[in-house]
């Protein structure tokens, strides 16, 4: 059994949650002022990690509310968990940036 | 809302009642179930921290919506509210109180700068009521949740999935014996595939109509 903790509803099965791939990606302020080739990078474009990987989850079968997830995606472990319009926690940061994975 | 004349239980075709009246005597057997329909289920959102809609909720159902997550405020024979999500309710009543709470809730959030929504759900789900010694096992075939009562206690509630049915799942009462009882709150056009799920998987453990 894979646990997910939902931050509202506490630890759930994995079945109860959809995946809302990759995380903090805003959409462009003007899309009109884009490229083709600078709205193709925002529509499509995604890391593709091996490793600590910022991602949407929504706790579809609960309280049908979204959050953000760190997950490895090596090792399938979350390692935080955090809401909407948060940033990731300081310790996650400083692994993306050196590169570790747990 | 529909006409009472008009009411049909969504599990009205399976004949529940007759199966009742078979199984009078519901001692000693694992598991009773039985369809509680009707019953007023209304949607209510709102910012918890305004006190305003916490009061409006309060003067319209005589109950606060309860903070605490996964919790059910009122008692099992009256009014209830449950915790849906951070900013969202369902307000169970009796099916005599259905048409009032709503007016009531409506007549008491509609005020200017409050920001809530009052929606009546009531004839989306129906309410499938499973007690007895082995009812925890029965819905633990088909439910990740842990149901054990250190960790679901009576007056606890989630919404979870129940044999790929989303559910409304509240542990209303633990008897003086241990016995739990559980209501299910399905939406109607998975009411019949839930009870003859649940219906297959009480087998083992006897099962009577209440």
């Amino acid at each position: 059994m894979f646990l997910i903790t939902c931050p509202f509803c506490g630890e759930r099965e994995e079945s109860e949650f959809s995946y809302g791939h990759e995380a903090h990606i805003a959409r462009p302020e003007n899309p009109e002022k884009l490229s083709d080739a600078e709205w193709a990078d925002y529509l499509f474009m995604r890391k593709n990690t091996k490793g600590v990987h910022l991602e949407r989850w929504v706790h579809t079968a609960g309280c049908r509310r979204w959050f953000n997830a760190a997950r490895n995606t090596h090792t399938n472990e979350i390692l935080a968990i955090y809401k909407m319009g948060e940033q990731p926690p300081k310790e996650i940061k400083a692994m993306i940036e050196k590169g570790k994975t747990s | 809302m529909v006409d009472a004349y008009r009411l049909r239980s969504p599990l009205a075709h399976l004949g529940l009642e007759a199966r009742a009246h078979e199984d009078s005597e519901l001692s000693g057997t694992g598991v009773v179930m039985r369809e509680i329909p009707y019953r007023g289920l209304i949607n209510i959102r709102g910012d918890v921290k305004d006190k305003n809609f916490v009061d409006a909720v309060q003067k319209a159902v005589k109950l606060s919506p309860p903070v605490d997550p996964n919790t059910v405020s009122g008692k099992p024979t009256t009014t209830r509210i449950m915790w849906l999500g951070p900013d969202e309710w369902l307000v169970i009543t009796k099916p005599e109180g259905a048409e009032r709470a709503m007016n009531a809730l409506w007549k008491n959030l509609k005020v200017d700068g409050l920001h809530a929504s009052v929606t009546d759900s009531t004839h989306a789900r129906t309410c499938i009521e499973i007690s007895g010694p082995r009812a925890r096992e029965v819905l633990q075939k088909g439910c990740a949740l842990d149901l054990h009562p250190s960790k679901f206690a009576p007056g606890q509630c989630a919404q979870t999935i129940v044999s790929k049915v989303g559910v409304m799942l509240i542990h209303t009462a633990t008897a003086r014996n241990g016995d739990p009882t559980y209501e299910l709150y399905a939406l109607r056009s998975f009411s019949t595939y839930l009870w003859t799920w649940l219906e297959d998987a009480s087998q083992e453990f006897g099962l009577k109509v209440g």
